[in-house]
């Protein structure tokens, strides 16, 4: 089996944890040695993860916790966010997510409408698991983020 | 982890001054700032981003609402000197053909 080490948190599923992730899944990737950009998309698409369980929390009597695992690889970072809450429509939320096209009136414009959308456009890789509660695992490679801006960046992996 | 927001308002055009980080916890209260500038008739506000350094969806989705507003009460709103990662969010989403985005000023003391 390939070697990891793993990473987890539990936090209150509130808008002011989401920050605090933010800050972790920095830590985590750029002892890893994701460039800087590599690490940005990061932290935007975990803390869309999280926004969405904290966002669906709001609505119920108790607010619950978010479980964030971290699978810290050679060559990838895998990060799983958890809400062990009521599943949704995983249909529905796929409905209609994407860039704005120029299609649609500014009036249809759905506010919360683009972190799944992010979330896709910022990792290599996005699975949601919708048996137990809502899980989204989310893989951004190493190697990848030594494409681009930062060619200074010495690779870990080879 | 914070947003201070910064408001010069005047009687034609407001200036927001953003600074800090624009997520789930802080966009609440920039909704709270900016919804009311909006609503002005004719008015202008100008966002000056220069020094978000963060920002996703939940971020996106205030100017989302704040260019609604401001097509309902003829007003208008202009973002200006955002840093990249930032304006990068606008560009993936195709936002930036929506708002109004200066992008001529950008520069500064990064």
């Amino acid at each position: 089996m390939e070697k990891f080490d793993f990473v987890e948190m539990k936090v209150p599923a509130q808008a002011e944890y989401v920050g605090v992730v933010r800050l972790s899944v920095s830590g985590i990737a750029n002892r890893q040695g994701f460039a800087y950009e590599a690490i940005e998309d990061l932290k935007v698409a975990i803390s869309e993860a999280i926004t969405n369980v904290v966002d669906h929390a709001y609505y119920q009597e108790d607010n619950g916790e978010v479980t964030i695992g971290f699978g810290v690889y050679d060559d990838r970072l895998e990060v799983m966010v958890s809400d062990h809450g009521d599943s949704f429509d995983l249909s529905e939320i796929k409905e209609g997510i994407g860039p704005y096209e120029g299609t649609e009136s500014v009036e249809n414009l759905s506010e919360g409408g683009f972190g799944l959308f992010l979330i896709d456009a910022l990792m290599d890789k996005v699975e949601i698991n919708n048996n137990h509660g809502v899980v989204v695992l989310m893989t951004k490679y190493l190697h990848k983020a030594e494409v681009g801006l930062d060619d200074d960046q010495i690779s870990t992996t080879q | 982890m914070n947003l201070n927001i910064d408001v010069a308002e005047g009687n034609e055009k407001s200036v927001v001054k953003l600074s800090g980080e624009i997520d789930a916890y802080t966009a609440p209260k920039l909704k709270e700032n900016l919804l009311p500038l909006t609503k002005k008739e004719g008015h202008q506000t100008e966002i000056n981003m220069e020094d978000v350094h963060y920002m996703d969806s939940t971020g996106l989705g205030i100017f989302i609402s704040a260019l609604k507003s401001t097509n309902e009460n003829d007003s208008d709103m202009r973002l200006v000197d955002l840093q990249d990662r930032v304006l990068r969010l606008f560009r993936i989403t195709g936002l930036d053909e929506l708002i109004t985005i200066d992008t001529a000023i950008r520069g500064g003391n990064e």
